[in-house]
């Protein structure tokens, strides 16, 4: 099965000679579809790095980038851009919604760089934030929105069209900690829906939504969780210790 | 968990009858605590002893008695109820205890001890959030369970990043430097208490 996402022996190096960083070094990494993968690691550990290379938002020093079965490398850049536009959703901390949009714009907009007619964009983006429960505020402007509400706009974003991997840096900001757990909730429905997830995360609680936990150091993979069988009740859960 | 104020407050919205009160216990404290129906009788017999509650019939069989709370159970519900927990000694002492010997075996990458401790309190971490992910909304009795074991294994899982970024400032040391009266010392704390 081609993997949603795949780097295969991923470096990336800034800087060179004395000043030379190795922020990432040699990463194995695949994601299929319908699978929630959260990176973990310090401050410095590469992982926002591999966010950005896999989304193609930056380029890898050395190594390999696939996104469906397609190398990034091996495709023209006009059609990297289009790969960007149309397979790779990314959420963002900080929300980045425009805010001079309304909600509903500022999730069909990809799809119109894309150059999908404006009726086809809003039936696509009014069906994410359906799924998103943000529908009603369609004609809303950022700033009329929650902190909550702003982020499922951001998630719709990220999903809308046919999208089959989301990625996202530290997605839950500064949302308290049962908000942040609506936003890991929503994030893992949309992955059970068919799409492959990376969540970049420093908060293991966070993490803990992911179908995998990878652990980053120094820019290395070093670890790894094993899937959980997963308990039927929190009883069995207690036995198990 | 104290059953005896837990059977308290389920007697403090109206009188009961025993089995009642195993149902409802189970099913309040998220079905995490299995109460037998014995210890509910045994913890019963004991509060009325202590006047917290009365039964309406003194003769009947044990499942035909009703209880009801007392005023004097009542206050004592509300005592227990803003009374700190007993503070039992964590259970990630012991994961302090392995750090710090960590330190002191050659060959050792106390790193790699910290990371096989993330990696299982992580996982931990997963199964609870895999059973809240899959519970009703409605059911916060589950959450606040669930929620509680995840932030305790949180807890321990900032202390392990905290570590990391200790022993990473500290300049490496020899093994034989070490001194090892820190370990005998924690030690001696824990057989203390």
């Amino acid at each position: 099965m081609t993997s949603a996402l795949e780097l295969r022996q991923v470096s990336k190096v800034y800087g060179s000679g004395p000043t030379e960083v190795h922020a990432l070094r040699d990463i194995d990494l695949s994601v299929q579809r319908s699978e929630l993968v959260a990176v973990m690691g310090p401050s410095g550990s590469g992982k926002s790095t591999l966010l950005t290379i896999a989304g193609s938002l930056e380029h890898a020093t050395s190594g390999h980038v696939l996104v469906d079965g397609v190398d990034l490398a091996s495709v023209s850049h006009s059609d990297r851009a289009r790969m960007r536009r149309r397979s790779i959703g990314y959420v963002f901390q900080d929300f980045n919604l425009l805010p001079g949009l309304t909600a509903l714009e500022n999730v069909t907009m990809p799809l119109e760089l894309d150059g999908v007619s404006s009726k086809g964009a809003r039936e696509a983006g009014l069906e994410a934030m359906e799924e998103l429960d943000v529908a009603e505020r369609a004609d809303r402007y950022p700033d009329e929105l929650s902190g909550g509400e702003r982020q499922r706009v951001a998630i719709a974003r990220a999903i809308v069209g046919e999208r089959g991997l989301l990625l996202a840096d530290e997605p839950t900001g500064a949302l308290d900690s049962v908000n942040g757990e609506a936003v890991m909730r929503l994030l893992r429905a949309a992955t059970q829906r068919g799409v492959a997830g990376v969540v970049v995360t420093h908060e293991a609680q966070l993490a803990s939504w992911a179908d995998r936990v990878v652990f980053l150091r120094d820019g290395h993979v070093v670890d790894q969780t094993v899937a959980p069988a997963g308990p039927e009740s929190l009883l069995a859960a207690a036995a198990q210790r | 968990m104290s059953v005896r104020h837990a059977l308290l407050a389920l007697l403090n919205e109206e009188p009961k009858y025993g089995l009642r009160l195993q149902n409802e216990f189970e099913a309040r404290t998220g079905e995490v605590w299995p109460l037998n129906v014995g210890q509910v009788y045994t913890t019963l017999q004991r509060l009325e002893r202590d006047g917290l509650v009365v039964t309406d019939d003194g003769e009947n069989e044990r499942s035909q008695k009703r209880y009801r709370i007392t005023s004097d159970g009542a206050r004592e519900l509300r005592n227990w109820l803003v009374t700190p927990p007993d503070l039992v000694p964590p259970p990630r002492d012991e994961l302090v205890i392995k750090a710090l010997v960590a330190l002191q075996v050659p060959g050792i990458d106390i790193h790699e001890v910290l990371q096989a401790h993330r990696r299982h309190a992580i996982e931990e971490m997963q199964r609870y959030t895999k059973i809240k992910a899959s519970a009703d909304a409605g059911d916060v009795a589950l959450a606040l369970v669930a929620d509680a074991q995840l932030f305790r294994l949180d807890a321990t899982v900032r202390w392990l990043d905290a570590a990391d970024v200790r022993l990473k400032q500290l300049p490496p040391r020899a093994p034989a430097d070490a001194p090892a009266a820190d370990v005998e010392s924690v030690q001696t704390m824990e057989v203390s208490r």
